[in-house]
């Protein structure tokens, strides 16, 4: 089953949430599609990786053939084509490599060629495998590199696939949820983080996706106001992880704070537990 | 010398529209003939490219000038490839600008900027 941890905006604990669960589940796939700025892999340290690039398809034009008939620009609904000087110009980065343009070309003027835009790794740290996307820097759009990540890693999906997700609630995000099953919002207790919260909690609602909430960073004794909204809007709560400066410090030396102490692996356990018990009554209740 | 201007409004009166590729018209002026169109601009609720398709429009309007606050450098592309002439405006008034791009008072704009891809720009 495919588990999203989504957040609306970074540093809430997307990926120590799916790092741990990954690390405490007896066999888990943990797919890290924040392809702008993968960090996963720096807690994992994978081994056995194989590494396979990602292009999209751009067209190309043959000046000598091309008659300047402007189908194609007429055409592309993201305006990547402009006809100027009797010459044809393509707008790669606003491309979205979707073909029509070649199709179209009555004088077969346009042809496709390929542009790498990426890579995935996969390899292995224990009992998770890990699949990392990683787009190149300068390039507008990582959502090629989403479709390929989740289309390799389909045949695990029998299996327990923890995918962290990008920040935030954009196109990329709307990609990686696609398939979930499930959806764990990460929320910080802040007036802000409750912001953030509602952004994710609006895209999930709107993808008709089972959901709950863990609440990272939790005080004790203190109000927390992504809990209140929370309570405010019935929505499930899995877990809560404390604010604690040893969870911290772990975490900032990249090392996996279930595989470092029995204390925070009894606690992503309990949590895991939690996950997995409403993800089968959502899929008793909703099949 | 026939000049182009992204504007808010349709009548001579108009203000200068902040953005290029979503400007909701353009206003053609012909500095000789003193001749004024104005262009309905199809790419202002174009999902993504708006400068690309609005400067097309206007290299299509085979302009000389193009006087506008900001551009972005998909737009300039488009722009420059056509040898148009690109000016920054320096006030509000669309024909005041005009006015002062015929007395020579306009600087070239030369801060192209990389575009705000459908971002809300201040």
């Amino acid at each position: 089953m495919n588990i999203a941890i989504l957040s609306g905006k970074g540093g809430t604990g997307k990926t120590l949430l799916a790092v741990n669960l990954a690390a405490v589940a007896d066999h888990a796939v943990y797919i890290d599609c924040d392809v702008e700025e993968p960090n996963g892999h720096l807690f994992f340290k994978p081994l056995d990786n194989k590494t396979e690039t990602v292009a999209v398809k751009i067209p190309v034009v043959d000046d000598v053939l091309c008659a300047g008939c402007r189908t194609c620009v007429d055409f592309c609904r993201f305006n990547a084509l402009a006809y100027i000087a009797e010459r044809l110009i393509v707008f790669e980065q606003i491309c979205h490599s979707c073909g029509g343009c070649t199709f179209l070309c009555p004088e077969d003027a346009l042809r496709e060629e390929e542009r790498i835009i990426g890579c995935i790794e996969e390899g292995y740290s224990g009992s998770v495998k890990i699949y990392s996307g990683i787009l190149n820097t300068g390039e507008a759009s990582g959502i090629p590199i989403i479709k390929r990540l989740l289309s390799l890693s389909e045949t695990e999906r029998p299996g327990l696939c923890l995918i962290d997700c990008p920040p935030g609630s954009a196109c990329i995000v709307m990609e990686t949820i696609r398939n979930a099953d499930y959806c764990v919002l990460v929320a910080e207790p802040t007036i802000f983080g409750v912001h953030n919260l509602n952004l994710v909690y609006e895209l999930v609602s709107l993808f008709n996706k089972p959901f709950g909430v863990v609440l990272n960073k939790c005080l004790e004794g203190e109000e927390n106001p992504a809990e209140q909204f929370c309570l405010k809007q019935g929505i499930n709560l899995l877990g809560r992880i404390a604010f604690d400066n040893e969870l911290g410090l772990i975490n900032s030396k990249a090392l996996i704070a279930a595989r470092e102490s029995t204390r925070y692996r009894a606690q992503f356990s309990s949590l895991l537990a939690s996950v997995l018990e409403e993800v089968q009554h959502e899929t008793v209740v909703n099949p | 010398m026939k000049v182009a201007v992204p504007v808010d409004d349709q009548n001579m009166g108009t203000t200068v529209c902040m953005s290029f590729g979503r400007a909701p018209y353009f206003m053609i002026y012909d500095t000789d003939t003193k001749e004024h169109i104005f262009l309905d601009n199809s790419a202002a609720d174009s999902q993504g490219g708006a400068g690309i398709k609005a400067a097309q429009a206007i290299v299509d309007h085979q302009v000389d000038a193009l006087l506008t606050p900001r551009c972005g450098e998909n737009a300039a592309g488009v722009i420059k490839a056509a040898g148009i002439d690109l000016y920054k405006t320096e006030s509000q008034s669309a024909i005041s600008n005009i006015d002062s791009l015929v007395a020579g008072k306009l600087s070239p704009l030369n801060d192209i900027h990389p575009g705000f891809h459908n971002r809300k720009g201040r």
